[in-house]
């Protein structure tokens, strides 16, 4: 019964990972961005100073924390990104953008990297130092633990890393690894002061360097931040910022139309659609934020044979998918993770639904009236929808569907190893990440159950060249592959949905979920 | 009165038993349901060696009997246990989320019992009548909507379209008396239904009340009409009225999810709601004996209540 009463988004947003996140997304807002990347495109205001922002997140109840390592849910990330740093966060096409981090630099064979810090304080004045990072990546990788990061910075051989100064730092990795600062910005690598992880600290008075400090947090309802003059990056320009807690996404509209909150996270595309037009809110769309797919585990039955997923592939009706799945909030998909990121292959042919030919596929593979049965779950908005719709096209190629709902609480564990076809979406990160926790034959959450030692071979190639085009070419080899015969079929992207008060500017248009620019206060103003 | 005093032990008894069955209930259930406070946690990143630390680190990887006899024993001293996702103390979750749903219940329960009982003499009193036809199918209107569409409507209607009261108390945490008017829409909405059954229940006890035997001796004794009403047949149609009004001030106290979850009051079943999504046991337990006991006080209460009102009706124990 509750399930119908709390349809949609989750109050455990998905978030991308232990890997990345992109900014790359183009909005439009309410005061007429046009494409360019923040809401005051048109320049009708310059930044104000003051004013307290609250804004509204779904949100995890009693159990939230102000631990930054433990970030899991979109509030916590926010919280974390308004009171610290990392030493580089994700620009708009999901590359590493160094932050703390002023500058890196790698040996010739990829397995030393050399990090300067900027220089920052904390919040209580003292200066962020080397030993700061290694305390706090030392941290999130203590075994005895388990936090969000560590597979993240598990390419890192912490005994061996040390500080070579104040702000130097020397990381040893265990393997060439030509994306690390993708590393350095991984979801929760958030940088604490030295000894800060000591019992409750993190919850009575919290010390970042990041753009806000504490003022106060009650798990669940409320947690308010005041300015930190010597922000780095520039005071922000709000004077107080609040995050407040609602869990249904009514609630948050009804907050922000009615003036309690000035920003509300995560609406529904109907949201959007009612009120893009009125102009009584700003909506903003953050554009290729969610990749939407199916999951064909290539290691069973009837999916272990390619042309069976080729016809799969061929099955999909892309853009009935995302105005039905969707609600339209999104763009088509090729079957390839990360479009718009950094080294996506876009030359590759837009895949089309070809039933003809799907026809055909099975009927090679011995595949006729083929009977499937597809795994989804209300975990996610859409799901349950893409499955029917999915279901619908498949029958014309004639093949059978059955769809079979799940627990919403344990979705992503059961879909790992069982059942041979799911339901599946990721927010985003870069692609070297999808590949590195999805793809390969070692990766954690390999749910297609890719494991090829070849492709193994292109990856470590890839993160041994030292040359970005010679990368970028390797990258577009294992593209292309996973593009023929590939285990995702990835139909969709969908548009992350933010509302925002008339006189809230300043706020990033093109910053996927997960994204440094992504629900980042400290740019932004009150009119 | 020692009947009374054995039959209060005896419910007291049965009460305990009661708490105690819901508490092993609500534990082999959760211990049922797919997956545990691990999987929950890890969410869409279930990496099974982090599953495995986070069970480590939660102590889910012991048996499960030895997790229910330490939580057991922890609750004979008091101890509801510490939280699985936080590790904060589970009565600290209870004594939070008490407030704000104790407020919305003791508001609630207040304009409940006099409009609940005026509206439902009123209609007694003019049984058949333009009155009585009025207030009878005006509350079976509203009782028949659910309180998700009354909230909504009501939102739309009076804070969002006229801007009279605000649409949520987003914000205002348990600090709900300092802001007044975020209150109520939630007490509306849950006063909607509860009032339309009062009222109809004590209609109808009292119609039943007018046309007995011992009312129309008293009338023809020359009793006066209103004395009729208030003394003699109101006590007789109170007694159900007094159960449905236990069982209500039982709903509202456990928690209303939906009112909470539309108006954002953190109360006990946003906590409850919570802690089921996360698979969050010993804060469901903790709940589970709160409401346990909760329900078995207010019904005997009630009970008691009834058996004061109309010893004839014999009240089962």
């Amino acid at each position: 019964m509750h399930d119908e009463r709390f349809p949609g988004p989750h109050r455990r947003g998905f978030l991308a990972a232990t890997g990345a996140a992109t900014l790359g997304a183009l909005a439009l807002t309410g005061c007429g961005g046009s494409g360019t990347e923040r809401s005051d495109a048109k320049g009708d205001s310059t930044p104000r100073r003051g004013g307290r922002l609250r804004a509204a997140f779904a949100g995890g109840g009693g159990s939230e924390t102000l631990d930054p390592h433990l970030a899991n849910l979109f509030a916590d990330a926010a919280r974390a990104k308004a009171q610290y740093d990392k030493l580089a966060d994700y620009g708009a096409d999901l590359s590493a953008q160094p932050r703390l981090a002023e500058k890196w630099e790698a040996n010739k064979t990829l397995d030393r990297w050399r990090i300067t810090l900027r220089r920052a304080t904390f919040h209580d004045g003292r200066p962020v130092t080397a030993a700061d990072v290694l305390y706090s990546y030392r941290r999130i990788a203590d075994p005895g633990q388990a936090f969000r990061a560590r597979a993240s910075l598990e390419p890192i051989d912490l005994d061996a890393s040390r500080a070579t100064g104040e702000r130097g730092i020397e990381f040893v990795l265990k393997r060439p690894t030509a994306e690390f600062p993708n590393v350095l910005a991984a979801f929760g690598a958030y940088i604490v002061p030295e000894g800060a992880g000591a019992a409750g600290g993190f919850d009575k008075k919290p010390i970042g360097s990041g753009p806000f400090r504490f003022v106060s947090f009650t798990p669940g309802r409320s947690a308010v931040f005041r300015r930190y003059d010597d922000y780095w990056d520039g005071a922000p320009h709000l004077e107080e910022l609040e995050f407040v807690v609602a869990n249904e996404e009514s609630a948050r509209v009804n907050a922000l139309l009615g003036g309690q909150v000035e920003y509300a996270h995560e609406l529904n595309p109907t949201t959007a659609r009612a009120h893009e037009s009125r102009g009584q809110i700003g909506i903003v769309r953050l554009r290729n934020s969610a990749m939407q797919a199916f999951c064909m585990k290539t290691d069973r039955a009837p999916f272990d044979d390619k042309r069976v997923r080729e016809a799969f592939f061929l099955i999909a009706d892309r853009e009935e998918l995302v105005d039905g799945a969707l609600s339209g909030a999104g763009t088509v998909g090729n079957d390839l993770f990360g479009k718009g990121y950094e080294y996506y292959a876009d030359g590759l042919p837009q895949r089309e639904q070809d039933l003809d030919r799907a026809r055909a596929l099975l009927k090679q593979a011995g595949a006729e009236k083929l009977k499937v049965t597809l795994d989804a779950s209300a975990v996610a908005a859409g799901f349950v929808e893409a499955a029917g719709i999915f279901r619908d096209q498949a029958k014309k190629a004639g093949v059978t569907i059955e769809v079979k709902l799940g627990s919403k609480d344990s979705y992503w564990a059961d879909i790992l190893d069982n059942g041979s076809l799911c339901c599946y979406r990721s927010g985003a990160m870069p692609i070297e990440a999808h590949i590195s926790q999805r793809l390969l034959t070692d990766s954690t959450t390999n749910a297609t159950k890719w494991k090829h030692k070849d492709f193994d071979a292109l990856y470590q190639q890839a993160q041994s060249t030292r040359d970005k085009a010679e990368r970028a070419a390797v990258h577009e080899r294992m593209q292309r592959r996973l593009y023929a015969e590939g285990g995702f079929l990835i139909w969709g992207f969908a548009d992350w949905i933010l509302g925002t008060a008339r006189n809230v500017k300043g706020v990033a248009t093109e910053a996927p979920a997960n994204t440094l620019d992504w629900a980042r206060f400290d740019k932004v103003w009150l009119a | 009165m020692s009947g009374l005093r054995s039959f209060v032990a005896r419910r007291l008894l049965l009460g305990a038993l009661q708490t105690v069955a819901v508490v092993l209930l609500v534990f082999a259930l959760t211990e049922a349901l797919p997956g545990d406070a691990a999987v929950a946690l890890a969410g869409d990143q279930p990496d099974p060696a982090r599953i495995a630390a986070i069970r480590e680190a939660m102590h889910l990887d012991r048996p499960a009997h030895e997790r229910l006899a330490d939580w057991a024993a922890g609750l004979l001293h008091g101890d509801l246990g510490t939280s699985l996702a936080s590790g904060r103390p589970v009565g600290q979750y209870v004594s939070d989320g008490f407030g704000p749903t104790l407020l919305l219940a003791t508001l609630t329960v207040a304009l409940l019992v006099p409009i609940g009982f005026g509206l439902g003499v009123l209609a007694a009193r003019h049984e058949g009548r333009l009155v009585d036809q009025l207030i009878s199918s005006v509350t079976l209107v509203v009782y028949a909507m659910p309180e998700f569409a009354l909230g909504v409507l009501l939102v739309t209607v009076l804070a969002l379209r006229l801007g009279w009261l605000p649409p949520t108390a987003v914000g205002y945490g348990t600090d709900l008396l300092g802001h007044p008017s975020a209150l109520v829409l939630p007490v509306l909405v849950l006063l909607s239904r509860p009032v339309c059954s009062l009222s109809r229940l004590v209609r109808a006890g009292m119609i039943d009340a007018l046309a007995s035997p011992y009312v129309a001796q008293a009338r023809r004794y020359g009793v006066s009409g209103a004395r009729i009403r208030y003394a003699h047949a109101l006590p007789g149609a109170l007694a159900p009225a007094a159960q449905q009004l236990a069982r209500t001030v039982d709903w509202l106290l456990c928690g209303v999810i939906v009112v909470e979850a539309l108006y954002v009051i953190p109360g006990l079943g946003t906590v409850l709601l919570n802690a089921v999504a996360e698979r969050d046991v010993p804060v469901v337990q903790g709940l589970a004996v709160l409401f346990g006991v909760l329900t078995v006080v207010l019904n005997l209460g009630a009970d008691l209540v009834a058996h004061r009102l109309a010893p004839r009706t014999g009240v089962a124990a």
